[in-house]
C-alpha cells in the first residue's frame, strides 16, 4: 500500500453525501512538539467514526482542536460545507459541538438536573426554574432511554460509572447539538454498563448526530463504530468504512502507521463483535 | 500469527476490567430490572422518600437530622445535669449567645462551600465592631446609625474582596491569605480603636441606642405573637404550594405527609420560641418578648438560602465547591464567583460584627483579640452543622444549627460551673467529631466506577 506521508488511504466508497464535519490538514504543535501533522478527518452525520491511536497519537488533541480547547495552527475545519474559526469552548458549543471528556465533567455533589444544566441554567424571574429545567432533563433522558436512575434528583456521587457516563451524554446531547466527541466512554467500565453505553452512543447516531468515539477497546471500536480512522504519530494513517477493517489491521496502522486493509471478500471476521 | 499475539492482551484487558468489578455488574444488573417504571414516580411514599435520603447521606450530604439529633442530646444531657438548662431565662439566654455563631457560622460557610476556608471572619467581625461603634460616637463622627451600619458592612465587604481577590485571581491559598488577614486586621481594628476603649451604652444618645437595641432589645410579647403568625403562615403556605405544585406536575417532590410533618415541627419550634421569650426572664422588672436578633438572623438565614439554592451564582459556588474543573468547562467564571464568595462571606460576619458591638456594649483591645477564637467556633458550627470542610456541600440552615449546639455546649458547662479552658477543650472534641464524620461520609461517597 503507498503512502503519502500526510494524507490518509482513503478506503473503499466515500460516504455519498457532505459530511456534515470536515477537518483539513490540521497542524498543531506544541514547543517542538508536533502533535497532528496534515490531518484530515470527515464525520458524516448519523454515523459513529471510531479514532484510534497508541498513546501520545495525537487523539486527545484533535478532540480539543474540534472542542476548541486548543486551537489548530494550520487547516481548515469545516461544518455543514462552510469553514469555521472555533476559538474557545463556546465557539464549539455554539455550532452545536459537544465533548464528554474522559473525566466526564461532573460535580458529584450536584443532582443529575443541576449537573445537566450546569453553566445554562434557566431562570423565572432571576431565579432558577427547576420545574422546567427537570421536565427537560427528564425528557432528555427517557428519549435516550436512560432509565436506569432511581431518582433525577439524586447527587451523581451516588451513581455508578455507568450512569454517570450516561449523564453526561445526555447533558451532551441536550442542547440540540450535531455532533458528540466521546472520549474513552468505556474505560472503567464493567461488561454490562459497556454496553449501556454503547447502546447510548448507537441512539445517538440514530438521531442523526454525527458521533466521534475515541477507544483504546478495539472490541467496542468495532462494535459501534460504522467508520474507523488511525492516528500514528499525529498523522492521519488509515480513514474509511468499518467493514473495511479488521481488528489485525487497524493494530498495524496504530502500531506501525502502515498496513493492510482487510481482504474484500471472504476474509475471517474476527474483528466483527458486532 | 501475529494476529493471535496482539488480540490477547486486548481481549485480557477487557475481560480483566469485568473481573476486577463484579459487584458494580451486579448492582447494574438489579438496577436495570427494576427500572422501567420513570424515576420521578419512585419517590412518592414516606418509605421511599426515607431511603433516598440515606442514600443522600452515604454521597456524604447528610442534611439536618444529625445536627437536630446533636442539639436534642445537648438539651437532655445539660437538663439532666442542671435543671435550670432548659428554663426559659437561659433558654433565651442561650438563643442571644448562639446568634453571634450563627452569624459567622453562615460566613463561614460561603469559603466552605467553595472548598476553601476563611480564618479571618473573627477579626472581620472585630473590625466591623469596632467600627461601627467609632462611626457613632458623638464626639467623633457622630453618624446616624444606619449610615455607621452601612459603611461598617461596606468596609467589612472590602476586606473580603480584597481577600477573595487573592485567593481568587493571584491563586493564593485561602488558608495563607485569611491567615494574613487576620493578623492585619487585627492590627487594623487595635488602630482604629485607638488605644482606649468605645462604647455605645449611652442612653442619652439615639444612635447609641439603637446599636444597643440591636442585641439587648424585644419585641412586645403580642407583637412577638403576630409576627410569628404572619411569617409562619406565608412561609408555610408557600412551602405547601411549592410542593403541591410539584407534585401535581409528576416532577421530584417529597410526599405530603413529609411537608407536613416538616411544617409542623417548624410552627411547633416556632410557637415554643416565642412562648419562652415571652416569658419574664428579669431578674428585677420586666423583659419579656422576642428579641430582635432572632428575626435578624432569620432574615440572614433566608437571604442567603435563597441566594445559593434559588439563583445561577449560589449553584456555580456548589459547582466549584464540587467539581472546580467541570464549573470551568461548564463555562462558569471561577475568579468572579469565588471572589463573590469571600465578599458575602466577609460581609455576614461584618453583621456579626455590629450585633458583637451591641452584645459588648464597650469595645476594647482585649475583646478584639478575644474576637479571633470566634473563627474556630464558626468553623465548629459549620461543621457540626453538616457542612463539609471539602467544599461543595452543607446549607446555611447548618450553620444556625450548629451555632446552636456550640452554644448550647457552652452555655451548658458554663451552667455546671465548668472553667473555659475545658470548655474550649471539649467544643474542640465535638469539633472533630463532626470533622470525622465528614471524612467518613465522603469516603463513601467516592464515584464507585
Amino acid at each position: 500500500m503507498n503512502h503519502d506521508p500526510g494524507g490518509a488511504v482513503s478506503v473503499g466508497a466515500s460516504a455519498p453525501a457532505e459530511p456534515l464535519m470536515k477537518l483539513r490538514g490540521i497542524d498543531k504543535h506544541f514547543g517542538p512538539v508536533q502533535a497532528l501533522y496534515q490531518v484530515n478527518l470527515d464525520l458524516p452525520a448519523g454515523q459513529v467514526t471510531g479514532l484510534c491511536g497508541d498513546n501520545g497519537a495525537g487523539k486527545s488533541v484533535l478532540v480539543r482542536c474540534i472542542a476548541g480547547v486548543h486551537q489548530a495552527d494550520h487547516g481548515q475545519i469545516f461544518f455543514e460545507g462552510h469553514p469555521v474559526h472555533i476559538h474557545t469552548t463556546r465557539d464549539a458549543a455554539g455550532l452545536g459541538i459537544e465533548t464528554v471528556y474522559q473525566d466526564l465533567a461532573l460535580a458529584d455533589n450536584l443532582d443529575i438536573v443541576q449537573n445537566m444544566f450546569l453553566g445554562r441554567e434557566r431562570l423565572r424571574r432571576g431565579l432558577l426554574d427547576e420545574d422546567t429545567m427537570e421536565r427537560a432533563a427528564a425528557e432528555t433522558l427517557s428519549s435516550l432511554r436512560v432509565t436506569t436512575v432511581r431518582s433525577i434528583r439524586q447527587p451523581v456521587a451516588s451513581l455508578s460509572g455507568g450512569q454517570r457516563q450516561s449523564v453526561a451524554v445526555a447533558k451532551a446531547v441536550m442542547w440540540n447539538s450535531k455532533v458528540v466527541l466521546l472520549d474513552e466512554p468505556t474505560a472503567a467500565l464493567g461488561v454490562v454498563q459497556t454496553g449501556m453505553v454503547l447502546d447510548l452512543v448507537r441512539r445517538l447516531r440514530d438521531r442523526g448526530l454525527a458521533v466521534m468515539v475515541i477507544s483504546h477497546n478495539l472490541n467496542d471500536v468495532f462494535a459501534v463504530a460504522d467508520r474507523i480512522a488511525v492516528l500514528h504519530l499525529g498523522r492521519m494513517v488509515a480513514e474509511g468504512p468499518a467493514t473495511d477493517f479488521d481488528r489485525q489491521s487497524v493494530i498495524e496502522y496504530m502500531t506501525t502507521g502502515t498496513g493492510r486493509l482487510r481482504a474484500p471478500v471472504g476474509a475471517v471476521a474476527d474483528g466483527g463483535s458486532v | 500469527m501475529a494476529g493471535r499475539e496482539t488480540d490477547t492482551p486486548i481481549a485480557a484487558t477487557a475481560s480483566g476490567t469485568a473481573a476486577t468489578e463484579p459487584m458494580v455488574d451486579l448492582t447494574a444488573a438489579s438496577e436495570v430490572t427494576a427500572t422501567d417504571v420513570p424515576p420521578e414516580i419512585l419517590a412518592q411514599s414516606l418509605g421511599q422518600y426515607l431511603r433516598a435520603w440515606g442514600q443522600r447521606i452515604r454521597s456524604g450530604d447528610s442534611g439536618v437530622l444529625p445536627v437536630l439529633l446533636g442539639i436534642v442530646i445537648v438539651a437532655v444531657a445539660f437538663q439532666i445535669a442542671n435543671g435550670k438548662f432548659l428554663s426559659p431565662q437561659n433558654l433565651v439566654n442561650l438563643f442571644e449567645q448562639s446568634s453571634i455563631y450563627m452569624l459567622l457560622a453562615m460566613a463561614e460557610i460561603f469559603a466552605l462551600l467553595l472548598g476553601e476556608i476563611d480564618l479571618s471572619v473573627g477579626l472581620v467581625m472585630g473590625l466591623g465592631a469596632v467600627v461601627v461603634a467609632e462611626e457613632v460616637q458623638p464626639a467623633g463622627l457622630n453618624w446616624p446609625w444606619w449610615l455607621a451600619i452601612l459603611v461598617a458592612l461596606l468596609i467589612c465587604a472590602g476586606v473580603g474582596a480584597i481577600q477573595g481577590t487573592l485567593v481568587a485571581r493571584v491563586k493564593m491559598p485561602s488558608f495563607i491569605v485569611t491567615l494574613g488577614g487576620l493578623l492585619v486586621l487585627e492590627g487594623v481594628a487595635i488602630i482604629v480603636l485607638g488605644g482606649s476603649l468605645v462604647g455605645i451604652g449611652n442612653s442619652h444618645f439615639s444612635n447609641e441606642v439603637f446599636l444597643y437595641n440591636l442585641f439587648w432589645g424585644q419585641f412586645d410579647p403580642a407583637v412577638s405573637w403576630i409576627l410569628l403568625i404572619v411569617v409562619g403562615v406565608i412561609a408555610a403556605g408557600w412551602e405547601w404550594y411549592r410542593s403541591a405544585r410539584r407534585r401535581r406536575s409528576g416532577l421530584v417532590a417529597p410526599p405530603a405527609s413529609l411537608t407536613a410533618l416538616k411544617i409542623i415541627v417548624a410552627a411547633a419550634a416556632g410557637i415554643l420560641v416565642v412562648a419562652l421569650c415571652n416569658v419574664n426572664r428579669a431578674h428585677f422588672g420586666t423583659i419579656e418578648g422576642l428579641p430582635y436578633i432572632i428575626p435578624i438572623v432569620l432574615v440572614v438565614l433566608a437571604t442567603w438560602t435563597m441566594l445559593l439554592q434559588r439563583t445561577r451564582f449560589g449553584r456555580y459556588v456548589y459547582a466549584i465547591g464540587g467539581n472546580p474543573e467541570a464549573a470551568r468547562r461548564a463555562g462558569i467564571k471561577l475568579p468572579t464567583i469565588r471572589t463573590w464568595g469571600f465578599v458575602l462571606g466577609a460581609l455576614t460576619a461584618g453583621i456579626a460584627g455590629v450585633l458583637f458591638a451591641s452584645w459588648q456594649v464597650s469595645i476594647t483591645t482585649n475583646i478584639i483579640k478575644e474576637a479571633n477564637s470566634y473563627v474556630l467556633l464558626a468553623v465548629a458550627a459549620a461543621v457540626i452543622g453538616g457542612t463539609s470542610l471539602f467544599g461543595g456541600r452543607g446549607k446555611t440552615i447548618h450553620g444556625v444549627l450548629g451555632g446552636l449546639v456550640i452554644g448550647g455546649i457552652y452555655n451548658g458547662l458554663f451552667l455546671l460551673g465548668v472553667t473555659s479552658e475545658w470548655i474550649a477543650i471539649v467544643v474542640a472534641l465535638v469539633l472533630l467529631a463532626a470533622g470525622t464524620i465528614d471524612v467518613l461520609s465522603r469516603r463513601g461517597a467516592q464515584p464507585r466506577a
